[in-house]
Order: C-alpha cells, then sequence, then structure tokens
C-alpha cells in the first residue's frame, strides 16, 4: 500500500512539474567532461550561478563519445527544452542538421559559427586575451624564450597561439617563442603525461614561461612547469589556484558569462553571431591572490595599457582564423 | 644539434618508452600462452587510476603501486575468466576489458572525488621521486660519459629501472626455465603441453597474471610517476603502440626493448621539433606520430622480415569435445 502510495505521489509530482519542465534550459557539455577544470566546467559554472540566482532548473548531458551528439541534441529539443547550449565547437554539424527541424527552439553554440534562424553562436576574442598573457609572458621571462603548447591541431588553437605571439614580440621584439601541438585526435586533449614530456622539452631549449592552451594535457604541462620551476600560464577558467606562485596568469574565457546570459535571455534570447572580446569582458587575465607575488606592477601598468589599447583599437591583433595564417609565425 | 639535445632527447625517450616497454612485455607473456590482448590499454587506465586514487588518499606511492597492480590483475582474470575458462573470443573479450576501464574510471573516480573522474593531484610521496644514482651530482662535470651518466642513466623513477630489468628477467623467464618453455609450448602446441601431463589452464592463467602485474606498473608509472594523478582515457593509445611494438619485436624480449626504445625515440623526436628538414625534404611532425602504426604495417604482411604470432594464439584450448 505505501509503495503505491508513493509511486501514486511520483506520478502526481511528475505531472505537476511536467509544465514547468518543458521551458527548462538545457546544456551539453563536450566530450571534456563537466570538471574538466577548463572549458566545461566553467559552462557548468554559468549555469549553475543561473539555477542558484533564479532558482530554476536546468538539464544537463556529458557527452561520452562523438555519436551522441545529433541524438543528445535531438533528445532536448523533442523534449521541449529551450534555449538548448551546446559547450564546443565540435557540435556545429549535429547542429546544422537538427536546427532546422526544431524552427521554434532556441540554439546556442559556443567557439563556433553555425548559421541557422534560431541560433545564437557565440565566439570569443580568444586572441585578444592571449595577447594579454603574451605580454606578461614576455615581461616574467628571464631566458626570453617561451612556450606554448596547444592540444589538438586545430585553426582555434593556432588562434591562441597567434595572438600570444603577437603580444611576446610586441613586448620583446627579440623573443623566441616555442611551439608544439600534441596531436591530431580527440586524445590530445587528454594526454599529461605527453603535455609534461613537451614542456620538459621547451624547457631544455630555453622556456621559462609555458602557455598550455590544451584542455586536460594542460594539467600535465602546469604541473611539469611546477616541479622544474618554471613559470605557466593556464586557459580558459582560472587555474591559478592549481599551482599557487607557480602559475603567472590563466587566459580568461568567459564561457560562464555566455551560458549565464543565454539561459537569462531564456527561450526570446537574441539569434545571431554574439562577440564576447575584451570589450565587453568576454576575455581577460586572471589576477587573484595565488599569483600576486609574480606579478609587479609594471606589468600590470603594462597589461593595462594592452588591453586599453586593444579596446580602443588602437592595438590590432591579427585573428587567425579570419584568413588562417599568422603574420608574424 | 649539440651533444646535450642529443642526450635531452634520449632522456625523454627513455621516460616515453618505459610504459610501452613494460605493456609490451605484459603483452608477450599473455600472446605466448596463447592468449591475445588487446584489453594492454584498459588494464593500464585502470592501474593508472587506482593507483593514482590510493596514493591520493594514503599519500604513499607504493600502497598506490599495490592498488594499480591489483585492479590490472583484476581486469586481466576477468580476460583470463572470458577467454580461458569460459572459450570466449579473445580479441572480444579484449575490446570489453577497453571499453570496461575506460568508463569504470570515470564514473568510480566521479563518485569518490567529485571531480569529473579525475583524481586529485598527487603531492609530496603520492608520486615517485626521481632518483639520482650515486655519485651522478660528482660525474656530471665529466665530459660525454659523465654526462650520460648523470642526464641519462640516472634521474629517473624507479618503475623506470624495473622496467629495465625486466627485459632480461623476461629473456631468463622465457628461454631459460622450465617455466618458460612450457608458456611457450602452451602458445604453439598446447594439445602437447596437455599429453604430458601440465595443465593447459594453470599455465595461461599464470601467463595472464604476469601481463596484469606488468600493465599494473605501467599504469602506475603514467598517473603516480610521469603525471601527477589520474585523468580520463590517459593512456591515450599507450595500450596499441606496445601491442604495435610486439608484433614489430617478433614476440621476443630483447626486440621488445629495441621496439620500444624506437617508438620512445619517434615520440621524443617529434615533441622536440614540431617539423624535421632531412635532405630538403620537411617531415611534419604527424608523420612521426603515425611512423609506429607505419612501420608494424610493413612489417606484419612480411616486406621485411615475417612477424608470426604464436600459433596457437587466439584459440581457446578445448581438452575433448
Amino acid at each position: 500500500m505505501t509503495l503505491m502510495r508513493t509511486f501514486l505521489g511520483a506520478a502526481a509530482s511528475l505531472a505537476l512539474t511536467a509544465g514547468a519542465a518543458l521551458a527548462d534550459p538545457a546544456i551539453i557539455f563536450d566530450l571534456g567532461g563537466k570538471f574538466d577544470k577548463s572549458f566545461n566546467e566553467a559552462a557548468f559554472n554559468g549555469a549553475t550561478k543561473w539555477a542558484e540566482e533564479t532558482g530554476g532548473s536546468f538539464r544537463e548531458i556529458e557527452l561520452q563519445s562523438e555519436a551522441q551528439r545529433e541524438q543528445a541534441l535531438r533528445r532536448f529539443a523533442e523534449n521541449g527544452n529551450n534555449p538548448i547550449v551546446m559547450a564546443g565547437f565540435a557540435f556545429a554539424s549535429a547542429l546544422e542538421a537538427v536546427a532546422p527541424d526544431f524552427p521554434d527552439t532556441k540554439f546556442v553554440i559556443i567557439d563556433m559559427v553555425v548559421d541557422q534562424p534560431n541560433v545564437r553562436s557565440v565566439v570569443f576574442n580568444e586572441h585578444e586575451g592571449s595577447y594579454l598573457v603574451g605580454v606578461m609572458a614576455a615581461k616574467a621571462s628571464k631566458t626570453g624564450t617561451v612556450g606554448f603548447i596547444g592540444g589538438m591541431d586545430i585553426p582555434l588553437i593556432s588562434k591562441f597561439a597567434c595572438g600570444y605571439v603577437q603580444g611576446v614580440k610586441a613586448t620583446n621584439p627579440d623573443a623566441t617563442v616555442i611551439q608544439n601541438m600534441t596531436g591530431t585526435t580527440p586524445a590530445a586533449w587528454n594526454d599529461p603525461v605527453k603535455g609534461g614530456e613537451l614542456t620538459k622539452a621547451q624547457i631544455s631549449q630555453g622556456a621559462d614561461v609555458v602557455y598550455a592552451a590544451a584542455g586536460g594535457t594542460g594539467l600535465g604541462v602546469l604541473q611539469t612547469a611546477a616541479d622544474e620551476g618554471i613559470l605557466s600560464i593556464g586557459v580558459d577558467s582560472n587555474q591559478n589556484y592549481l599551482h599557487p606562485g607557480k602559475v603567472l596568469t590563466s587566459m580568461l574565457k568567459r564561457v560562464d558569462v555566455a551560458v549565464y546570459n543565454a539561459f537569462k535571455d531564456g527561450e526570446d534570447l537574441e539569434t545571431g553571431f554574439s562577440v564576447l572580446g575584451l570589450a565587453n569582458d568576454g576575455v581577460g587575465v586572471a589576477m587573484d591572490e595565488h599569483n600576486a607575488s609574480l606579478v609587479d606592477d609594471e606589468m600590470k601598468a603594462a597589461v593595462e595599457a594592452a588591453k586599453a589599447g586593444i579596446i580602443s583599437g588602437e592595438i590590432k591583433v591579427h585573428d587567425y582564423m579570419s584568413d588562417e595564417s599568422c603574420p608574424v609565425m | 644539434m649539440d651533444f646535450l639535445t642529443i642526450i635531452q632527447i634520449l632522456d625523454s625517450t627513455v621516460r616515453l618508452a618505459t610504459p610501452l616497454l613494460l605493456a609490451c612485455l605484459a603483452g608477450l607473456f599473455s600472446e605466448r600462452s596463447g592468449v591475445f590482448d588487446i584489453g594492454l590499454e584498459g588494464k593500464m587506465l585502470a592501474a593508472a587510476f587506482l593507483s593514482a586514487a590510493v596514493a591520493a588518499v594514503t599519500g604513499n606511492a607504493w600502497l598506490g603501486l599495490c592498488a594499480g597492480i591489483f585492479a590490472s590483475v583484476l581486469m586481466a582474470l576477468l580476460h583470463g575468466l572470458a577467454s580461458i575458462t569460459f572459450r570466449g573470443d579473445q580479441l572480444i573479450s579484449g575490446v570489453a576489458i577497453n571499453f570496461l576501464a575506460a568508463g569504470l574510471t570515470v564514473v568510480i573516480g566521479q563518485s569518490w572525488f567529485a571531480l569529473g573522474g579525475r583524481t586529485p593531484s598527487l603531492i609530496g610521496g603520492g608520486r615517485f621521486p626521481d632518483i639520482t644514482l650515486p655519485f651522478a651530482d660528482a660525474l656530471a662535470e665529466v665530459p660525454v660519459i659523465g654526462q650520460i651518466y648523470s642526464e641519462l642513466i640516472s634521474g629517473h623513477s624507479i618503475l623506470v629501472y624495473v622496467a629495465m630489468a625486466a627485459v632480461p628477467l623476461t629473456w631468463w623467464v622465457l628461454y631459460r626455465t622450465r617455466f618458460g618453455l612450457r608458456l611457450r609450448a602452451v602458445g604453439e602446441n598446447p594439445g602437447a603441453v596437455d599429453t604430458a601431463g601440465i595443465s593447459v589452464v594453470r599455465l595461461r592463467y599464470t601467463a595472464v597474471i604476469i601481463c596484469g602485474v606488468l600493465c599494473g606498473i605501467a599504469g602506475s608509472y603514467l598517473s603516480t610517476g610521469l603525471a601527477a594523478g589520474f585523468v580520463k582515457d590517459m593512456t591515450a593509445g599507450r595500450g596499441f603502440i606496445a601491442l604495435a611494438a610486439l608484433i614489430f619485436a617478433k614476440w621476443r624480449p630483447w626486440q621488445a626493448l629495441g621496439a620500444c626504445l624506437l617508438f620512445g625515440l619517434l615520440e621524443a623526436i617529434g615533441n622536440r621539433y614540431q617539423n624535421i628538414d632531412i635532405l630538403g625534404a620537411t617531415l611534419p611532425v604527424q608523420f612521426m606520430q603515425a611512423l609506429p602504426y607505419m612501420l608494424t604495417v610493413v612489417i606484419l604482411p612480411g616486406f621485411v622480415g615475417k612477424a608470426i604470432p604464436p600459433r596457437a594464439g587466439g584459440e581457446a584450448y578445448v581438452k575433448e569435445r
């Protein structure tokens, strides 16, 4: 009898919440996983912030394989979730296929442009943020050689690299930048061992600041840099706390802001092109108590000057993805 | 390219080759006994996870190593149960081990640490430190020999030396002991071994357990020696490269050492130089990354010396119908 009552109660509460659940926003995390201390985690934090502020709830799924992308998208859309946010450039082709089938559902894709009437494409000016950490790296480097370690070899990561090199060269024209990509498959995002080896190889070539834009691989980079006594630069989320006093700064990509805005705008969010850059705090550098001892006033002033210059348009940072080439590399 | 650069690349080669070598020898024991094992990757992954998890909780790398070996042996026994006792398809069982490890490590890791399937970063005693061999610092100033000793031979984690010692040990066990003779025989002709009154099942289980122990050391080395903690899928295909090395070495221990060092060297060079100019032609780094597989493909069909696997490999032994 009690069991029956439980079931009936559950059924009734389901029926009650069904109406509310209809318009719940949903978020799909990419293969790195929700707690990657980086990109996906930032997206999760944005969604959580929205839920805490509004008391609303959202649906979420972490992908386990490439094949699930379209399936997960359709499931949420058929379920009536709106808007649906995708954290990751890799959703583009799945979204191209799904978006026209659900014209009343709003989709938000982060890090990629999908040209459909019901899609908001959020892109970041990572080259601007990378330029700033490049300025800091050049200021902090004693050897005049700094390193860059990318994850999978894709144009987006070259965009990070290109902005970084421009920042370094603008500050110290004689500086050398050593660049490595971890690999050409998605496994390159989750190989801390190789990240560590690449860091050691760069150190032996004289690098004393290494910027990692490589997801889970970057953890190995930061670890090895801390072990070997050089400085590293984190990416996407604030990673300064991972090795206090050893991580120079982190290039913040405010994925949380993008997700938060999308959830807040709700069903009637504006579609189209949305750019988050230095001007609207979409990217930036992390300054907190963990790296305070590494950043002196001169470095701060240089970063502020570069930031103001980029916002006013005085400094033009070349975007690798605009023409698939980099003038300084 | 100066002498120090060569030493640094070789140093990196040793570090990168060690997990390959351990996994390769693991596969050697298993396959020489007639049990094909494409689950090396999964066993390493399970070991990498549990060793990092235990090391993170206890702060002791040695306990972590024991836990890693335990996890790997457990997986190996599962493979043995499916393919020896129940006579299932060894390849399918191996694939299942890989999937099982990839899924379980993330799920268990998430429920234990709530860090998205990763373990906390290891600090202090949770990692295997690099060992400085005696006189390494004193000899560092001596040109060539001193540099080789202090930079290349000294300064690795103890598991590197374990892996190097495992090569002659494997050779000795395989070719100089009664157990080794029986092990090789059971991979070629289990019927003959059975006729001699020796248990095929027990021999194969022993081989599979040895395989588990070696994979366990390999996995522990990845997460507690090279990296500082577990990240999902952190083996990144090393189990399959080890398998390629095993074929390349034609299932022999010393050749396995050579193959693993060669594959490690290719990766180390790829890490050091993004593009290599040889005689005017530029080799992209992707070429270096693909080379181990290409070499194996060339070896396998017999273009350059034929690689013949143990004859009874891949088949379950059926005593009587």
